[in-house]
């Protein structure tokens, strides 16, 4: 909030003025190029649990804003796009959508190295693009089509991508953690020096397997971070009526935990920065990450029936992380408005292309049911439905 | 390098020729596994690199105890120290195999309640955390779900932990992580993951532990698509399926039973596995085929003797997989036989058993003179006093009534 009040009280008028010279003559370097270090303070403080908060002030450059704002853009346009192709009947079954919430996906990639392991419950679509996957994987995935990510026989809530070290993308929700701990155990073993994230939501967070993942992890200190995307809603239930102590990031109670605002990218870069080096050292860490949702819980959730349509439009004009960067860009002069849409523009259509492609692609082939079930070939004879033909070897 | 058995003589059923020395009376030496037909000298040991031995020299005595839970070899006098190979009881058989194994690969790692410094309830992994330490053979909270999902979690980044179930029962409270982590991310990845996991432990009817303590989950556990489901009974079997398993990029759920794991046996010195998708010939015959699986295997044999004694010839093969069903094997004895019963602890409903009945009549219909006889446990919990929970378990008397019955 502190951000908005520095762009009113800069030099406006004579910006304003400047303006039409400047885009002519292009007196500023490239956004995307530019790495000059820019200091930002983020919007609150962190609040800390066990440990000492890292400092509110985030070094950050005009490259790396660009990106922010660039890759949450197509984030935002892809759920956005996902929910007409939902109503258009083109994506079936459950579509949980991330809109609201990029800036965490966005921050946490920025702190990590692609060794570091991510793994998620089913919104997953926007940390699985932040990983690196394409729009044509998202959409063929959420249609059922040979060119999706899982082949187009996991679905929405099944993205995985194991050259990233992203794992998925879990319909069970609190089983991840547990995985995500193991994967952590896994890096401990191989002495790689890595992390893993392991997200669920505020829902999750009463799982007990949580809990005894936690424990174990931290018995063998093992370098896992737990993230808490606390988007207040658990399905149509309020963190108030589900939760008795809503402070998930204490919940660890001998683990550390700390509190980010995550509806800012920086905060949550930095927090995951912080919570990277203090896993490697020093074993579990809790973040929660305060962020909001848009849309429902899923598309066949209004998102309206247990909150007011007020609170949603309060978040989206206070807080929505894509306006907080551009206000940023715009403050700090590094890029105009009018540039900043024509990046939505561009995004527009890449991810229209990436549907249209994605609508050409064919459905998986029918021997494709059978193959991935077993890792090696068994010989094992399945019928299909009808108990008399598609005797298929199990591959 | 698993799949080792195919092709090596005829196409015929392995014949493993154990159950032959179950007359006590007699001292018979015959070959552990033959390959080919029937034929008793000759016999071949496949080695785990794929190398096949033919007539390795020397071949020990198979001493079949009948009774489940025996524990010295009632052998003759001939001494130990001059056959091949070294007798050792199944707990201590399967504590070899995952030894030779986690020395073999060090992604190998075990994880359970008190394997570490405890050395294992059963002491199937004693001693391996003194050898090699506490990052390979982790001691757990009691925390069945989550450190399942860890397990599983390490799998899918390559290691290949072997996750213990202090008793099979436990495992109930990680079935999600089984059913749909385990079993199913190879499958919704698109083939991106293998979780070459093997989860183990003993299951089965025991002596009066009560209805929680004697569970058999190998029926609950058959569903799900991606697993592979093993039960070994002897100590030759349990060291082979225990070492096929890790080796397998594929998850497998390996059954031990609780009362044989003091079983005695002699097994070769050499390097061996058993191929997880076989069933074993225990006595080839040629009136019925009896299809039976860990513990029964032995009540089945002492009804054979009873039953060889009354003149008919039964022919029992431990299925030994549970998923996949060997239905090679399987069916090979039902062209000949014609008659089918099948023994299990599984109860009656939705076991293993009504699975195989179903597979058997599905495929070798046309082959079967009378209908399958199903002989499994009661649909009760296992009660705690000792004349019910007998009750409760198939007994060779009835073995032997329903081979008569099916005969006639």
């Amino acid at each position: 909030m502190a951000l908005s009040h520095l762009a009113s009280s800069s030099p406006s008028r004579s910006a304003n003025l400047l303006k039409p010279l400047s885009s002519a003559i292009s007196l500023r370097r490239p956004i995307s190029t530019d790495t000059t270090p820019i200091t930002v303070e983020t919007s609150v403080p962190f609040t800390a649990h066990q440990c000492e908060a890292p400092s509110r002030t985030v070094q950050t450059n005009a490259k790396e804003l660009a990106t922010f704002f660039r890759d949450m853009v197509v984030m935002r346009r892809m759920e956005i796009a996902a929910d007409s192709l939902y109503k258009a009947k083109l994506i079936r079954g459950f579509c949980h959508l991330y809109d609201g919430q990029e800036a965490v996906a966005v921050g946490m990639e920025a702190a990590l190295t692609k060794k570091d392991c991510i793994i998620t419950s089913y919104r997953d679509h926007c940390t699985f693009v932040a990983r690196g996957g394409t729009l044509l994987e998202v959409f063929a995935e959420l249609m059922g089509r040979q060119a999706g990510c899982s082949k187009g026989k996991g679905g929405s809530m099944h993205f995985y991508k194991k050259d990233s070290n992203f794992y998925g993308g879990h319909g069970i929700v609190g089983a991840q953690v547990p995985l995500g701990c193991g994967l952590a155990f896994a890096q401990k073993y191989c002495k790689d020096e890595a992390v893993t994230f392991a997200l669920y939501g505020d829902g999750a967070a009463n799982q007990g397997q949580l809990f005894e993942a936690l424990n174990i992890s931290a018995l063998w200190d093992l370098p896992a971070i737990l993230v808490c995307e606390n988007n207040h809603y658990g399905m149509g239930t309020a963190e108030w009526r589900a939760a008795k102590s809503p402070a998930y990031y204490k919940r660890g109670d001998y683990a550390p935990g700390l509190k980010v605002d995550g509806m800012d990218a920086l905060a949550v870069k930095q927090a995951c920065a912080f919570a990277k080096e203090h896993a490697l050292k020093n074993g579990p860490i809790i973040l929660e990450m305060d962020t909001y949702r848009y849309h429902g819980h899923s598309m066949s959730d209004p998102g309206s029936t247990y909150r007011t349509r007020d609170e949603i439009t309060g978040v989206r004009q206070e807080r929505d992380p894509i306006e907080r960067i551009r206000k940023l860009i715009l403050s700090h002069d590094l890029s105009t408005d009018k540039e900043l849409k024509d990046i939505e523009k561009e995004v527009r259509k890449e991810v229209d292309d990436a549907i249209a492609q994605a609508k050409e692609n064919p459905v998986p082939e029918p021997s494709e049911l059978f193959s991935d079930v077993y890792a090696k070939g068994l010989g094992v004879e399945s019928f299909g439905a009808d108990r008399k033909e598609v005797r298929a070897t199990l591959a | 390098m698993a799949a080792i058995f195919q092709g090596v003589g005829a196409a015929a059923p392995l014949s493993s020729s154990l159950s032959n020395s179950f007359d006590s009376n007699k001292s018979v030496f015959s070959p552990r596994r033959s390959f080919s037909v029937r034929k008793r000298a000759s016999f071949a040991v496949v080695r785990s690199d794929g190398i096949v031995n033919l007539n390795p020299n020397g071949r020990s005595a198979q001493r079949l105890v009948s009774n489940a839970v025996a524990t010295k070899a009632d052998g003759p006098a001939a001494s130990s120290s001059s056959k091949p190979g070294h007798e050792l009881l199944l707990f201590e058989a399967l504590q070899e195999g995952l030894e030779e194994e986690m020395e073999r690969d060090p992604r190998v790692c075990v994880m359970g309640e008190d394997v570490g410094h405890y050395g294992g309830s059963y002491k199937v992994t004693k001693g391996l955390a003194k050898r090699f330490g506490d990052l390979r053979v982790l001691d757990t909270p009691i925390a069945e779900n989550s450190f399942t999902g860890m397990g599983i979690g390490a799998a899918m980044t390559g290691l290949r932990p072997v996750i213990e179930g202090m008793n099979m029962g436990f495992l109930l409270l990680a079935f999600n992580q089984i059913s749909n982590n385990c079993g199913m991310l190879h499958y919704t990845s698109g083939g991106q993951f293998t979780i070459p996991v093997v989860i183990r432990g003993p299951g089965g009817v025991g002596r009066q532990l009560g209805a929680e303590h004697s569970q058999r989950l190998e029926s609950y556990f058959q569903s799900i698509p991606g697993i592979q489901m093993v039960a070994c009974s002897t100590p030759y079997n349990a060291k082979g399926l225990m070492k096929a398993a890790i080796r397998s990029e594929n998850p497998v759920i390996l059954f031990e039973h609780v009362l044989l794991y003091n079983l005695k046996e002699r097994i070769p010195d050499e390097d061996y596995i058993c191929n997880l998708e076989e069933a074993e010939m225990v006595r080839p015959g040629e009136h019925v085929t009896i299809l039976t699986y860990s513990r029964m295997r032995y009540h089945v044999m002492q009804a054979a003797k009873t039953l060889v004694n009354k003149g008919y010839d039964p022919e029992v093969i431990d299925i030994r997989s549970l998923k996949p069903f060997d239905l090679h094997t399987i069916g090979n004895s039902v062209k000949k036989t014609h008659r089918v019963l099948i023994v299990e602890e599984c109860m009656r409903t939705g076991g293993i058993g009504a699975s195989l009945t179903a597979a058997i009549t599905e495929n070798f219909n046309d082959y079967l003179d009378a209908p399958i006889m199903c002989l499994s446990s009661q649909d009760v919990p296992t009660p705690y006093a000792g004349t019910l929970e007998e009750v409760t378990v198939v007994q060779p008397a009835q073995i032997v009534t329903a081979v008569e019955q099916l005969c006639q």
